[in-house]
């Protein structure tokens, strides 16, 4: 049951990421190139989403204790803004600013069938293995040391 | 390489996108981030991997079943391979730090307000904003 509900509901997030544009590194560089070829299209995914979620949540969060197929909410807590999160950010976006994709966007895309997304999402994957890698490997154990 | 404006396809699928943020998180209790539910079915995988792999089965279903049956959807990438790897290794770098990207940081944390989101997504849409500005009107490729 919840990998049916969870395969359905990939598919919405699918479909919509495809429908709104954001599988396509051409229109997604064109929101960011204000000075050029600027296609401001990405407002309203953007804009669509967040309004929706916010809605969506807000009704969640007010009718139940818990989720229906779950024990329990599962939200992250943490509000510490360190530079992590800035430093990972930061490098987020020129990575994206670079490709024109977005993991979100880059996933379904794959569905697609061009040769690029796969490219894009193994140096992507290898990415996150990478960094799960220093972060575990050598990150982690300093700070431990360190406290 | 100029694309077209679409208002109403792209308000259509932000709306189908928080749709299944809500979905999510009313059935599953879980934020609808790509970057948390793709680096949980990855070597070595989250115990719970298995609603994970659903979902990421299901995201490149749609599309493709989308096309199968007679729709259309624009594609192109106006970048060489090279930077088009580059990009991606620094975009698993970065969402792995940054414990989010689009979805997570960008919708479902700004949808919720929290602070740790708003602040991502200034940084990382920012961040894009001024790449895109250098290599395209600076650096000019």
């Amino acid at each position: 049951m919840k990998r049916v509900s969870a395969f359905l509901i990939g598919a919405v997030f699918g479909l919509g990421i495809a429908l709104a544009g954001m599988a396509n590194p051409a229109k997604v560089l064109n929101f960011f190139d204000l000075a050029g070829s600027w296609d401001p299209s990405l407002v309203f995914v953007m804009g669509g989403a967040l309004v929706t979620t916010a809605i969506g949540y807000r009704i969640v969060f007010g009718a139940r204790q818990k989720p229906v197929l779950e024990a329990a909410f599962n939200v992250p807590a943490s509000r510490v803004i360190d530079r992590y999160l800035v430093g990972g950010s930061a490098l987020f976006g020129i990575g994206w600013g670079i490709a024109g994709f977005c993991p979100g966007g880059a996933i379904p895309a794959l569905g697609l069938g061009y040769g690029e997304t796969f490219q894009f999402v193994g140096a992507m994957i290898a990415g996150i293995l990478a960094a799960r890698l220093v972060n575990t490997q050598i990150l982690q154990p300093a700070i431990a040391r360190s406290a | 390489m100029e694309t077209e404006f679409t208002p109403y396809w792209s308000l259509l699928g932000g709306v189908l996108i928080g749709l299944a943020a809500t979905l999510l998180m009313a059935l599953h209790g879980r934020i609808a981030g790509m970057t948390g539910i793709l680096s949980g079915v990855l070597p070595p995988p989250a115990t719970d991997w298995q609603w994970r792999a659903a979902f990421l089965a299901g995201a490149i279903v749609a599309p493709m079943v989308f096309v199968a049956a007679g729709g259309t959807i624009e594609f192109a990438v106006p970048v060489n391979t090279l930077p088009l790897i580059f990009g991606g290794f620094i975009v698993g770098i970065g969402v792995y730090f940054g414990s989010g990207c689009t979805s997570g940081h960008g919708v479902c944390g700004m949808a919720r307000l929290s602070p740790r989101s708003i602040a991502a997504t200034l940084v990382f849409m920012l961040a894009a904003f001024i790449t895109v500005y250098v290599s395209r009107h600076v650096i000019g490729v």
